[in-house]
């Protein structure tokens, strides 16, 4: 019965958590040095829809600053170089913020999805979207936060959210998602 | 002769059984991008068939298979100066006038059980004699297999080569709405696109299929559980089974030449490695440990050898290890800087392979010699197969609606697309003869 209640009140909450952020997680999508033009308005709010699933968790004071839209929490896709694991300088802040907030939170667990563009082989850009998931749970786990809290899975090229063949979408493509529950 | 006639007519009747299945799906559209010019002339001239029009034009599908190898010219239906179709009827002066070589002639008679007898006689027009001829049992159902059979035979007697026309392609379509809202489906059609039939339909990737050796299987990874996964799925029942799975990437299967074995890449140490799974013992032996990425293994006809990919030099390129494990060799050095996802021509002398530099495309690679020759032109070329009879190599590539299939012949001289009419088609596997 309680469970009931506090599956309810989870509804409830990330029902509105979707409609309050949903506008202001549309800039937070926007990587620091890449245009958004290559997004289309459905991808967006697919991006939308992923970041939000994080919401609702409602445990210990940090809650608000994961729903913060200008918490660098809100931040859920980081961008690599081509051919590259390594996490951008542009993107360390982002990704302390994050190991913070699991350190604090030690029952929070999330997933990383590591991607690639479409250049290469598809499996070998499933190995490569790996390393950049696995590059990232590293770094968050360097930061503070635990191994067991972070699962991993690489789709490779199998999910752009670009969908051109030019280095605008394939800077878009090549990223890691940091997906709370 | 009879002998001949009555093997055929056995395997014929085992395939029509449990393999006559409903037809669906848009054929793939195949376009003859370039040809040759030393195509041998030929002629096919429509069957004869005295009853209500029949549901395919053997003769046009025998034609089409026949210019689409570009190795033969079949003369337009339109010009063809008679339309014989018994040897009596023949008028070899006037074939030898338009400049045919050779000719190919048959006849349709109904069977009591509803079947249909093919008749067909390839004929040299300068000798006037008969090279090869058959009677294949056929069904309404099945017409379109038994003008691929014939075909088959025509190109073996004229080329030596043993016919792949009659063989099949399996491949990933994705209709694409959103990063997370796309429709994969895995699909088998004919060499010539036609019969495409939807094995696996999902919301979630789908990749990598690849062929048993006796044609009845398809292994493939699919994300339905959140992760990678490698599946067996029986073409003809659609029953599937889930054979690698677990924490990390399970991928990039390959049957071994016997069928008993599982080549596939796993990463649940850490990083990716290649493993050899026994499909009955469910066993797995892992091959390589090295920290690198190590994916794509491929067995080589004799199965004595296994290829893959490894970035452990570097850049990545392709190694070879025995299926027993133990050291593993480079193979490929200055091809190229990125030389991906080999696999073995059918006499197990040449690789075709991903090679990149400021794009990516399609190289063959001669194992006695160490050369690799690059045999297409575009940007994007990728998931390369040949064909059981070697004469022709598949692949995926970049066409104006999206990705497409093409196919080239391995010295790069005949190129054909194969589009979809929506969406796109990619990882192109070319199944084994069929027995």
């Amino acid at each position: 019965m309680r469970r009931t209640i506090l599956m309810g009140l989870l509804t409830v909450t990330t029902a509105w958590l979707l409609v309050g952020c949903s506008n202001l997680d549309k800039k937070a999508a926007a990587p620091a040095n890449v245009e958004n033009r290559g997004i289309s308005g459905d991808e967006m709010s697919d991006i939308d829809a992923a970041k939000s699933q994080g919401m609702g968790d409602g445990s210990g004071a940090d809650a608000s600053a994961l729903n913060d839209p200008n918490s660098p929490l809100s931040t859920r896709v980081i961008y690599f170089d081509y051919d590259s694991t390594n996490i951008r300088a542009d993107f360390e802040g982002v990704v302390q913020a994050h190991a913070t907030y699991l350190a604090a939170n030690p029952e929070v667990e999330i997933t990383l999805e590591g991607h690639a563009d479409e250049r290469g082989t598809p499996e070998y850009n499933l190995a490569l979207g790996e390393r950049r998931a696995l590059a990232l749970r590293r770094q968050l786990v360097l930061l503070g936060s635990t191994a067991g809290q972070i699962r991993t899975v690489s789709y490779g090229e199998e999910r752009p959210v670009a969908e051109g063949h030019d280095e605008q979408s394939y800077g878009l493509n090549r990223r890691a998602e940091i997906i709370y529950p | 002769m009879t002998r001949c006639l009555w093997i055929f007519s056995v395997v014929l009747a085992v395939m029509l059984g449990p393999q006559a299945q409903a037809v669906g799906g848009t054929p793939l559209e195949i376009r003859i991008t370039q040809g040759v010019e030393s195509a041998l002339p030929i002629a096919v001239v429509p069957f004869q068939w005295a009853g209500a029009p029949l549901p395919e034009d053997i003769a046009q599908i025998i034609s089409n298979d026949l210019t689409r190898s570009g190795r033969f010219k079949s003369m337009p239906r339109a010009d063809l100066p008679s339309q014989p179709t018994d040897v009596m009827q023949i008028n070899f002066k006037d074939w030898r006038i338009v400049g045919m070589d050779n000719l190919v002639i048959g006849q349709i008679t109904a069977t009591s059980d509803g079947g249909f007898i093919v008749e067909f006689r390839l004929i040299d027009i300068f000798t006037g004699k008969q090279i090869a001829g058959f009677q294949i049992p056929s069904h309404s159902s099945n017409l379109r297999l038994t003008a691929h059979h014939i075909s088959d035979i025509i190109f073996e007697n004229l080329l030596g080569t043993k016919g792949a026309f009659s063989t099949r392609v399996a491949y990933v379509t994705v209709d694409r709405k959103g990063p997370k809202d796309s429709t994969y489906r895995l699909q088998i059609a004919d060499a010539d696109g036609y019969n495409a039939k939807t094995i696996l339909e999902s919301r979630h990737p789908v990749l990598s299929p690849a062929w048993s050796p006796d044609g009845n299987q398809l292994a493939y990874v699919s994300f339905e559980d959140r992760n990678s996964a490698i599946y067996l799925q029986d073409v003809r029942t659609g029953e599937r089974q889930k054979v690698v799975f677990g924490e990390g990437i399970n991928s990039s299967p390959a049957f071994s030449p016997d069928g008993r074995k599982l080549a596939v890449t796993r990463s649940r140490e850490g990083n990716p490695d290649i493993y050899v799974v026994d499909l009955a013992s469910k066993e797995q032996q892992r091959l390589t440990t090295d920290s690198a990425i190590d994916t794509e293994a491929a067995w080589s006809p004799d199965g004595q050898t296994i290829v893959f990919t490894s970035d452990r030099g570097g850049s990545p390129q392709i190694y070879r290890v025995s299926p027993a494990g133990g050291p593993q060799q480079r193979v490929t050095f200055n091809a190229g800087e990125y030389n991906a996802r080999a696999s073995f021509s059918p006499d197990g002398k040449r690789l075709v392979m991903v090679t990149g530099g400021s794009g990516f495309r399609i190289a063959v690679f001669d194992l006695d010699g160490g050369r690799s020759e690059v045999i297409t032109q575009a940007s994007l070329d990728e998931s390369p197969s040949f064909a059981p009879n070697g004469s022709m190599i598949i692949y995926a590539t970049m066409g104006g609606r999206g990705t497409e299939l093409a196919a080239t012949s391995i010295d790069g001289t005949v190129k054909q697309r194969l589009a979809l009419q929506n969406g796109q088609v990619r990882e192109p596997a070319w199944g084994p003869f069929r027995k």
